[in-house]
């Protein structure tokens, strides 16, 4: 290849790996976001170790950032890598199987010695002779770290300070690499580092060395040209994670219904960012508690709903476990309650930083007695925002708790996000009682809809005694009577049943004649559609149906199912969403594709499957 | 503490009784303290509807099905935080938590403890009885060592809690001690709850008549209970006895009882009660003596003014909404790196 040639590339996906101290993550942000502001669709993935740090250069500490660049829609973060940033060895060991035989593999030179290689555990000098690095594979070797320190000279910065400012430096060659002007990432650097004006300067200067140095690389490499995306509708961007997203739809949920919002929250990876980011609105009157436990959180939660809140909580699987007692309680006192469970690796503690869906049978079913709530998910990172407004607006008019599954994935990742507007929102209407309800009990209910009145601490003539005991159907006092606990029961389900009144039906995206019906739910969605995609595109005919609200499901849900002659449903667990499918719908044999690695799936794994069925 | 507008209103006990039947058993201690909680809410004057009685799960945490107004009966143990919630959400309320020994000091332990460290504007009454009753009868963290329960047949082997050093080690504000039949001293004792700022813990004694009666009988007798008590109360001196001619006195670092009149002691040597001294080494000792070579202290042991979680988290609000931009969600959004596409 010449060193002047351009490849135009419909979509390229490109991994910074590092010691979890090598600011993979920051170099990886800035990458996608000048993307973004150049017209390109984005999608990311951070994927880092539990350990915060780890020993230096050990395989253990190996922190990597993923982003996906398209001219068209995209919608994940990409499979295997045409572009990886190799800060040591063991970032290359631990990547090595999802770079693409005709990648590029950028490598610090300077990290590559003997004692490096040894921490990542390689036998040999070549490390990528040991590690199978393919022939068509590029090697560009820069020696990052003394390029950098050189790039410094003279600014009087210790030595470490310096070599912390090497990701700038791969920065500036990425953005030689993509053709894209660094006078953007100078800017983000700016809104970064403002207030840290030697800071800014000196990674201002390593990040034009950097893109120097590869516009005077002596090296024969092509470099790529991603152009602008013409499939984006047209509108105001930024680009957002799923957790930001949640936690902006709750505030934007609570705006909307004129409720000031309350969360209680512990921290638990990976769901903690959403507590942070709602710790830092107090501007916009949100009231966080980060109580002692799991429980208090929930149980806070419950009495900020009590008092008349849009009360949340948020947690990962092992909290939702221990929540499950005070959700029942949410059910029984019927009060609205949101549950965001950022879904991870478990049992137990499990892989806390790594993806899952493997907690939706306990969100359905987690809890003693009949229990029924609401279960939803989230697909995308920018879509969080949504659901997170809909499962306040679901909890608030039907007086119930609603469980919104997202994960590591989606939770973490970030996509583009059209940014929203309040008046665009849906109203939210609660069923507050009314003071001339003369005879107004706890139980007093629509008789329509079967939602309870709301009536809030604070108001006269409306108190009354709400709790966990069965209560009397008519009078809402203590109730042991047999038939009168069945009529509570029936009624408790046909309320979270009655909200599939107000859930959109389930939409196929895919080919109109396909045989075959691929199902999933939640965060797997970008990986689904690339497959079925993919497939149509080479002349097969296969349909993708996606699911975001599960208990209830969608009202054309099983008559969309018994349409397909083959059904598989894809999930990142052992066949969870699978096995309450059949336990609704009757006469489907439901084929299933699982894995349950800590990882998303691939696009490439999933076409492939298809294929074959 | 109530921040409720003032009322003109004068109500009676009556306005804070509900339409429910009281189902404790004949005999009950809780039956006392309900009828002095609901004479204290009369006097203190917040209407019913702004007032919220919060509770977990045990015999006395029926209350709230009692209580005019708003209640809220929670699950096991975590009355403490479902009450923090409610305070927090809306801190014009008066609230109020009902919780028993099992219930707050053992499954309940880690929530009693961070509403008292983080001194909640609550008011907590904790009925010891040292007994779990609901369960029909097996030991609590309460209990005494040795004793014989359902679960303990050959006698506990736990050491008990004192539920004020658990208070004091929280670094708690508020300290009362009230029992059941004294009716006086327990609406004394829940008025100064009630008007404190902060968690306010009340360590009522009660009577369990089934499984465990008499746990306070050294007490409650009547004849002897003013000689075996104290009644502390802020700024008088520690005097007690059916005469009033006993005291209590510092010696070296240790209280001891005195008589007024012998030895040449005066009612001028006797110590006076401090309950607002920060420093609660003074007010542990006292809240610590035992029978019968001590008087056990009852009422208002401690009573320190600090900022409640409550106020802190609202001014914390105010604060940055008074020098922030962002009035509105769209403000909000605006604030977002962003750019056309």
């Amino acid at each position: 290849m010449d060193k002047n040639t351009i490849n135009e590339m419909d979509n390229v996906v490109v991994r910074f790996s590092g010691d979890s101290g090598d600011g993979m993550q920051l170099t990886g942000t800035l990458f996608s976001n000048l993307s973004a502001i150049l017209g390109n669709e984005i999608s990311t993935f951070p994927d880092f170790p539990s350990e915060i740090r780890a020993p230096l250069g050990t395989l253990g500490g190996v922190s990597g950032f993923q982003v996906h660049l398209g001219s068209s829609k995209i919608y994940t973060p990409g499979d295997d890598a045409d572009v990886l940033v190799a800060m040591n060895p063991a970032a290359l060991k631990v990547n090595i199987k999802s770079i693409k035989k005709t990648g590029i593999i950028i490598f610090d030179t300077d990290s590559f010695e003997k004692s490096d290689l040894a921490k990542a555990e390689l036998l040999t000098d070549n490390p990528f002779e040991e590690l199978g690095v393919s022939d068509a594979t590029q090697l560009i070797p820069v020696a990052l770290s003394s390029l950098t320190q050189k790039s410094l000279e003279g600014f009087g910065f210790d030595n470490k300070t310096i070599l912390r400012s090497k990701n700038m430096f791969s920065l500036g060659l990425i953005c030689w690499l993509f053709n894209r002007p660094i006078d953007k990432a100078i800017h983000f650097l700016e809104n970064k580092f403002g207030k840290k004006p030697d800071i800014l300067h000196a990674n201002i200067k390593v990040l034009t060395d950097g893109f120097n140095y590869g516009n005077n690389l002596h090296l024969t490499v092509s470099t790529f040209q991603v152009d602008k995306s013409h499939d984006t509708p047209k509108g105001n961007y930024t680009s957002i994670s799923g957790n930001k997203a949640a936690a902006w739809g709750l505030i934007a949920a609570s705006q909307k219904s004129g409720l000031e919002l309350f969360l209680g929250s512990y921290p638990i990876t990976p769901a903690t960012d959403i507590m942070q980011e709602l710790a830092l609105r107090k501007d916009m009157g949100v009231k966080v508690v980060q109580a002692e436990d799991e429980i208090a959180g929930v149980t806070s939660a419950l009495g900020a709903s009590f008092a008349g809140s849009l009360a949340a909580t948020t947690t990962s699987g092992p909290g939702l476990a221990l929540k499950a007692e005070a959700i029942g309680l949410a059910v029984m006192a019927e009060l609205p309650l949101v549950i965001i469970d950022v879904m991870r690796g478990g049992p137990s503690t499990g892989l806390p930083t790594k993806t899952e869906q493997t907690d939706l049978l306990q969100a359905l079913y987690g809890r003693n007695g009949e229990s029924p709530v609401v279960v939803m998910a989230a697909s995308t990172p920018d879509n969080c925002f949504h659901f997170a407004y809909m499962a306040s607006k679901i909890a608030l008019e039907y007086m119930t708790p609603v469980i919104l599954l997202t994960d590591a994935f989606i939770g973490n990742g970030t996509s583009l996000w059209k940014l929203p507007t309040l008046a665009e929102m849906p109203e939210i209407n609660p069923p507050y009682a009314s003071s001339e309800m003369t005879d107004y009990r706890v139980t007093t209910r629509n008789e329509a809809t079967k939602v309870r009145y709301w009536s809030v601490p604070g108001t006269e003539g409306l108190g009354h005694r709400n709790g966990g005991l069965e209560k009397d159907y008519f009078t809402g006092t203590i109730s042991t009577d047999p038939k009168n606990h069945e009529k509570m029961v029936e009624t408790r389900m046909q309320k979270v049943n009655n909200v599939s009144q107000i859930i959109p039906e389930l939409k196929v995206e895919g080919n109109e004649n396909a045989e075959l019906l691929v199902i999933g739910w939640g965060g797997t969605q970008g990986h689904l559609m690339t497959a079925v995609n993919s497939i149509n595109k080479k002349g097969g005919k296969i349909a993708l149906a996606h699911f975001n609200y599960i208990n209830p499901l969608p009202k054309n849900a099983i008559e969309v199912i018994k349409s397909y002659k083959k059904v598989v449903v894809c999930e990142l667990n052992s066949g969870q969403f699978a096995t309450f499918l059949r336990s609704e719908v009757s006469g489907v044999e439901f084929l299933q594709y699982n894995k349950v690695q800590g990882q998303p799936f691939t696009a490439a794994e999933l076409e492939e499957h298809f294929s074959k069925l | 503490m109530i921040n409720a507008e003032p009322t003109t209103i004068k109500y009676v006990a009556k306005d804070f009784k509900s339409d429910q039947y009281v189902r404790w058993c004949p005999g009950c201690g809780d039956y006392a303290v309900l009828n002095s909680l609901q004479k204290v809410m009369a006097d203190l004057g917040v209407p019913p509807h702004q007032t919220a009685v919060i509770s977990g799960i045990g015999c006395s945490s029926r209350l709230p099905y009692y209580i005019s107004g708003y209640g809220f009966h929670s699950i096991h143990g975590r009355g403490a935080a479902v009450a923090t919630g409610v305070k927090v959400a809306n801190p014009k309320l008066s609230v109020w938590q009902i919780t028993g020994d099992g219930d707050c000091l053992a499954i309940g332990g880690n929530h009693f403890i961070h509403s008292v460290r983080r001194n909640v504007d609550i008011n907590v009454l904790l009925f010891n009885n040292q007994i779990y009753g609901l369960t029909k009868g097996q030991y609590s963290p309460t209990t005494k060592k040795g004793f014989v329960t359902k679960s303990s047949p050959f006698g506990t082997v736990e050491r008990p809690f004192r539920p004020v050093e658990l208070t004091f080690g929280a670094r708690g504000t508020f300290f009362a001690r009230l029992l059941d039949v004294d009716l006086k001293n327990s609406q004394t004792s829940i008025m100064a709850a009630a008007q404190h700022k902060g968690t306010s813990v009340v360590e009522c004694l009660v009577n369990c008549v089934i499984f465990n009666d008499g746990a306070h009988g050294y007490l409650a007798e009547k004849e002897n209970r003013a000689d075996r008590l104290i009644m502390l109360e802020h700024g008088k001196p520690m005097i007690f006895g059916k005469e009033m001619n006993k005291g209590l006195m510092l010696e070296g670092f240790n209280l001891k009882v005195v008589t007024i009149g012998k030895n040449g002691i005066t009612d001028k040597d006797i110590m006076v009660h401090d309950a607002t001294n920060e420093d609660s080494t003074l007010q542990l000792k006292l809240a610590m003596m035992e029978g019968p070579e001590m008087p056990i202290a009852m009422g208002v042991i401690r009573d320190v003014v600090e900022e409640t979680y409550d106020y802190a988290v609202e001014k914390q609000i105010a604060d940055v909404q008074a020098k922030s931009k962002i009035k509105t969600f769209d403000d909000l959004i605006a604030t977002c790196e962003h750019w056309e596409m």
